[in-house]
């Protein structure tokens, strides 16, 4: 029983999304006016390849875990447009997938285990829940709960019938990963799912979702701000800042060559477990700069060493370096007008 | 806070060479409330020289946050605490409660995960800052107020006379941390405890603000105690390591021989299943099972459960904490069988 079928064969992209926008108004002032605008996710485009882990990574407020709720839909779009398999979602006509059905096939995990589940319901219960609500009868809907579970590597006849508050938080996340796999998705949305988790136990949930990955044959949209984390499961890497998407590539390519002086940073910025290696001079200073007024031309230029008066006048488009792996950066498109255009193609190479 | 009176406050013991700037001895701090008991730690004996830098690594219910809040007797009424805390050569647990007042933020001070919790929302940073210096200095308010803008420099505070005017929610992740150690470090603590400074901010503002403490760590001689889960911030920071799990110091060292390889099975797992490059496509080498209970006070190697080089010998008791040289120690039999 495949309930899934492939459309476009593998080397149509699962999710094409193209020109997302989402912007919340910040409403101030006696008469409750828009004062102001959070550009949150600001005209992202991107693929979700068949079979591969995509991802995410950047700092608080870069629009991440907006750009997770957007693929998910708990968020509506302002603008753009998603694809899926080569459905338009969101138009049920003849050409398109309607919002029900691609809700089933596009599943999310939250970072808070606890929240993210129903403290009134056994874990069964809240296992079972979507696939009733999607037609399925009670006995088999409970029978899927209690198969997934075992593949979550919790035994059934122990933990079924406990509630969310009984079990530890890596506990936790397994039922929610479960729960997210009970419609049989085909992609899943991860949004920090090891975050809050020690670090023993983030390794056992890592290790569970690369063999669940493999074996229901899924697509992974993995975010997270831990960079460690990202390059262990990933195939490719997105980096964003401010709303925007400064650089996408392999994910080998992103850690040994990365273009975008946001990106070196960010690498450079994780602590190197070496004491006799230790940093002196932090790789950037400041925080990142609020997206109610993002900054002009490239948002990065703020606080990057490289900047010109290009980066402040021209926003960066995004240059192909080769081998899929993109970057936002007039040092990486020749004939820019940056004195160090071009550099970054050097690097590259 | 209770704590027994049967336990009497420990002597200096024989010959010490140099007093050290905090020491714990057979720390134990048991919450007990109507339904249930936790002993959340057992049996701690730490030190501190002057101007050095501890960090303690543990997982979640390990007990060191509960540790380092029981150094500044911050802990609620109910929690029972036994065993010798000394900071510079004073007896914390017997002082009264207008001493203690002193000695938080005179001689102690302490900063937290969260700025925004940690600050009073309804002061400008500024007002904060000056308060302590008044407080504990008994400066003139102008004085204050000059002492704070020298602190807000001292923190790298960028335009730092117009953040003094600033409240916290204007500020921004980074800022308001730096803010919360311009305050702990108001009235030049001899000893700074940190629960987990840097664990809710961005990787490129943690390392900054690593840095900073780093900085004014050496600049003003401090000694820092560093409470974190991340072995990576201990690896930019700290001087010893200790590991703590279910309540008890496993491990002790300087932390360069730490980092390159610890003794106790426990920190070597953690070390292990630490996610960092070059470990795609392998399958990551994790502890199985959960820390246990802390119900009752264990009366094994807390960790034999989960421990894969575990033996029968391994339940007869707690195990002792063995030298291994190099100021090294760890709680683990096979350490005294090697030897």
């Amino acid at each position: 029983m495949d309930i899934n079928p492939d459309r476009g064969g593998p080397a149509q992209p699962l999710l094409a999304l193209r020109g997302l926008t989402k912007h919340f108004p910040l409403k101030g002032g006696l008469l409750g006016r828009t004062v102001a605008t959070v550009r949150a996710v600001d005209d992202i485009s991107f693929d979700v390849m068949k079979g591969e882990t995509l991802g995410i990574v950047g700092e608080s407020g870069c629009g991440k875990s907006t750009t997770a709720r957007l693929l998910v839909q708990l968020l509506g779009l302002d603008a753009g447009s998603m694809v899926f398999d080569g459905e338009a979602v969101g138009e049920p006509r003849a050409s398109g997938l309607s919002l029900r059905e691609y809700r089933r096939q596009v599943q999310m995990v939250f970072q808070d285990s606890y929240a993210s589940l129903n403290p009134r319901l056994p874990v069964e219960d809240s296992i079972a829940f979507a696939p009733k609500v999607h037609g399925l009868g009670e006995r088999e809907a409970n029978a899927r709960a209690r198969e997934l579970l075992s593949a979550v590597g919790l035994a059934p006849a122990q933990f079924a019938r406990r509630y969310p508050h009984e079990l530890s938080g890596g506990q936790r996340q397994r039922v929610n990963i479960a729960r997210a796999l009970a419609l049989q998705p085909r992609l899943v949305i991860l949004d920090e799912p090891v975050s809050a988790l020690d670090k023993s136990v983030e390794a056992q949930v890592l290790n569970l979702l690369v063999d669940l990955k493999a074996r229901f044959k899924l697509t992974f949209v993995f975010i997270s701000h831990d960079l460690n984390v990202v390059q262990f499961i990933s195939d490719r890497v997105l980096v964003m800042y401010l709303g925007e998407v400064v650089e996408i590539g392999p994910v080998g390519s992103i850690y040994d060559r990365p273009a975008h002086p946001y990106t070196r940073a960010l690498l450079d910025s994780r602590p190197s477990m070496d004491p006799s290696r230790r940093r002196t001079v932090p790789p950037l200073v400041g925080d990142p700069p609020n997206p109610v007024n993002p900054p002009s031309g490239c948002r990065f230029r703020t606080r990057c060493g490289f900047a010109e008066d290009v980066c402040a006048a021209k926003k960066p488009v995004a240059a192909d370096l080769g081998g899929g792996h993109l970057a936002a950066c007039h040092m990486a498109s020749p004939g820019s007008g940056h004195t160090k255009a071009g550099a970054i193609m050097d690097v590259a190479a | 806070m209770t704590h027994s009176p049967a336990a009497p406050a420990p002597l200096p013991p024989a010959a010490p060479a140099p007093t050290p700037l905090m020491k714990l001895t057979d720390l134990s701090v048991t919450f007990q409330t109507r339904d249930r008991t936790v002993h959340a730690v057992n049996g701690v004996n730490m030190e501190l020289a002057e101007g050095e830098v501890l960090c303690i690594l543990g997982e979640s219910g390990s007990g060191k946050s509960v540790t380092l809040r029981a150094l500044m007797r911050l802990l609620p009424k109910f929690a029972r605490v036994t065993g010798g805390i000394e900071v510079a050569g004073q007896d914390v647990l017997a002082m009264s409660d207008r001493r203690m007042a002193d000695f938080r933020g005179g001689e102690v001070a302490m900063i937290f995960q969260e700025p925004m919790t940690a600050l009073d929302p309804v002061f400008t940073i500024g007002r904060q800052i000056a308060e302590v210096v008044q407080r504990h200095e008994g400066a003139s308010r102008a004085t204050a107020t000059a002492r704070a803008l020298e602190l807000l420099e001292l923190v790298q505070i960028p335009s730092a006379r117009r953040r003094l005017d600033a409240y916290p929610h204007e500020l921004s992740g980074g800022l308001r941390q730096r803010a919360m150690i311009a305050v702990a470090l108001a009235c030049r603590p001899k000893l700074l405890l940190a629960d987990e400074p840097t664990t809710a901010l961005d990787a490129t503002v943690q390392i900054q603000v690593l840095l900073l403490l780093r900085e004014l760590q050496q600049r003003l001689g401090m000694g820092v105690i560093f409470v974190t889960h991340d072995l990576g911030v201990a690896g930019e920071i700290a001087d010893r390591v200790a590991v703590m799990y279910a309540g008890r110091v496993v491990e002790e060292g300087p932390v360069g021989p730490f980092m390159a390889g610890p003794l106790h099975p426990y920190p070597r797992g953690l070390l292990n299943s630490t996610v960092h490059g070059g470990m795609r496509g392998t399958i990551l080498t994790t502890i199985p099972g959960a820390p246990p209970s802390l119900s009752t006070v264990p009366t094994t190697c807390s960790f034999s459960p989960r421990c894969a080089l575990a033996e029968p010998a391994c339940d007869a008791g707690v195990p002792p904490m063995v030298e291994a040289g190099g100021d090294r120690r760890g709680r683990c039999i096979k350490l005294g069988q090697a030897a």
